[in-house]
């Protein structure tokens, strides 16, 4: 069990409730789930000295200096990684640094999009041609390779290499989907961004038979497209202690990268090199998980990470999702993303903050799929895309 | 290029400007280290196994395996939409590299191409340069 020191805690959370934003701002989404989760904490603009910021709300294009200005706050510490969607994960591991190594004891992570309301084709529009000439671009752009191809091709190579089905990659919407339901935001979601196949529970028939988008991946095997946003307050033990909520600690942290290499095995993810390092600093093991958070972009990419994150074995991660195993009241495994994901409650673009934020209401006891006395979550990002290059954090969290 | 025009590389790009002036010719190239003979593709200026900056350029005999692919049926890009359905794959080339390409000349995407499929590239000509595609042998 957990064993190491306890230097950096979860101490204020907000995500903001709407999928679909009237009015605000990017950047106003960032502030007012800034402020929401200070006062959630029983903290103000003035306790903050340290900021992580990935660039996300259009924030003037100075990162981290023109994001202070604009929030109102002066930092000691100041980290602007943009490593996609998993950019939370890594803001939240230097946190833990930077507080332990005491160059500050409040950080700040913040998030607001509106791909949405700008209509963003995440998956299926590419925008070619844009940006500056650069070797990978133009390796890869003149073929067509869409986002959600590119994580087809891991799955196809996953199902040739070790038998995995369709249907198994659709237990996981199922499950998603049914957390989703217990959730009242993202049943507005559903309503609000008029998801198919309406605001309902889903079954692997229904996975299976809907439309197929790049093969293998069928549209409901697809996260969402909506706008949203959160912020996440990190304090040292010391103001830990004086804060609303009981600290959720953060006791394990882990980062990584993994591209495409020549003879390169493309169903192994980053999670297999951050997962370790996780782990080993938090001084537990995988099976000691009640909660498990994973960046569900796709079905497939969950379906590799808990894999690699050593829930069981590379290649038979398509067994052990089956029979709902990853339910919020089947105590056969860890529960997966009960807030209903990224599949079918919120995904805007980067949604690694949102892992965080729902591990840390398990961990209050806040969860509308809540598990009994959930101890110990995993919540892992994935940034980039997983077939051609992607960025991993992975972050253990506990309660006392 | 307009938007919804096909995608083509642009330069100057100095790591791969020599791979895409050798498609004019119909050669496709890859890089092997002077000092440790380890393959480097995409193209780039330094090896990425030893600290070598010397690297000598090869023509591939253009056959190879699909190691993986996927049929793309929505994308919502001009010169892609049009193509829809085709095939997205990596090829790993039998010099030990591998490419991101198209796998074409079949008639059904979805039956046709395997992965493990051995296949030959064929080019597709563009004013400025060529386009290395594949079909199976």
């Amino acid at each position: 069990m957990v064993t190491k020191q306890r230097d950096a805690a979860i101490v204020g959370i907000h995500e903001y409730p709407l999928r679909k934003v009237d009015g605000l701002g990017a950047l106003q989404i960032k502030a007012e789930s800034a402020a929401r989760a200070l006062e959630d904490a029983g903290l103000n603009w003035s306790d903050v000295d340290a900021i992580y910021d990935a660039g996300d709300g259009a924030g003037g294009g100075m990162g981290g200096l023109s994001i202070s200005e604009y929030f109102g706050i002066k930092p000691n510490v100041i980290d602007t990684t943009m490593v996609g969607g998993s950019s939370y994960e890594f803001h939240a591991a230097h946190a833990k640094r930077a507080i332990a190594a005491g160059k500050a004891k409040v950080a700040l992570l913040t998030y607001g999009s509106l791909s949405h309301s700008q209509t963003f084709r995440i998956g299926t529009g590419g925008r070619m041609g844009a940006g500056p000439a650069s070797p990978i671009g133009n390796m890869e752009e003149p073929w067509g390779m869409t986002l959600i191809s590119n994580y087809a091709m891991v799955a196809h190579r996953h199902m040739h290499e070790y038998g995995t089905t369709s249907e198994q990659l659709a237990e996981i919407s199922v499950t998603t989907r049914a957390h989703a339901m217990r959730n009242p935001e993202a049943v507005q979601a559903m309503k609000d961004l008029q998801l198919l196949p309406g605001a309902r529970e889903i079954t692997v028939e229904d996975v299976v038979t809907s439309r197929m988008v790049a093969d293998p991946l069928h549209l409901l095997e697809s996260c969402i497209i909506s706008d949203g946003g959160g912020a996440i307050v990190i304090a040292s033990a010391d103001v830990a202690k004086d804060c609303r909520h009981k600290p959720v600690w953060l006791l394990g942290t882990g980062e990584a990268t993994k591209y495409r290499e020549n003879g390169g095995d493309i169903t192994t993810t980053a999670a297999a090199q951050s997962a370790p390092s996780a782990y080993g600093e938090a001084g537990v093991k995988p099976d000691e998980m009640d909660i498990v958070m994973i960046y569900d972009s796709f079905t497939i990419t969950v379906l590799a990470i808990l894999e690699d994150l050593g829930f069981c074995k590379k290649g038979e991660g398509g067994s052990y999702v089956e029979g709902g195993r990853l339910r919020f009241d089947n105590p056969a495994g860890p529960a997966l993303n009960t807030d209903g994901g990224g599949l079918s409650s919120n995904h805007p673009g980067m949604r690694g903050i949102f892992l965080l934020l729902e591990a840390t209401r398990q961990l209050r006891g806040e969860s509308t799929s809540q598990v009994p006395d959930a101890k110990l979550a995993v919540a892992h990002g994935n940034g980039g895309m997983l077939g051609t290059r992607h960025a991993a954090g992975t972050i253990i969290l506990g309660k006392d | 290029m307009a938007f919804g025009d096909q995608p083509l590389p642009r330069f100057p790009e100095p790591d791969t400007e020599p791979f895409w002036e050798a498609t004019k010719n119909h050669e496709l190239r890859y890089q092997v280290c002077d000092d440790c003979s380890g393959i480097v593709f995409y193209p780039r200026r330094h090896c990425t196994h030893c600290l070598g900056n010397k690297l000598s350029w090869k023509s591939s005999k253009g056959e190879g395996t699909v190691y993986t692919y996927s049929v793309v049926r929505q994308n919502y890009y001009p010169a892609f939409k049009e193509r829809i359905p085709y095939v997205i794959a990596w090829i790993d080339l039998d010099e030990g590299f591998r490419i991101l390409s198209n796998v074409v000349g079949v008639d059904d995407p979805a039956a046709d191409v395997k992965i493990g499929q051995r296949v030959q590239v064929e080019w597709q000509d563009y004013e400025s340069v060529s386009l290395p595609l594949f079909k199976p042998v």
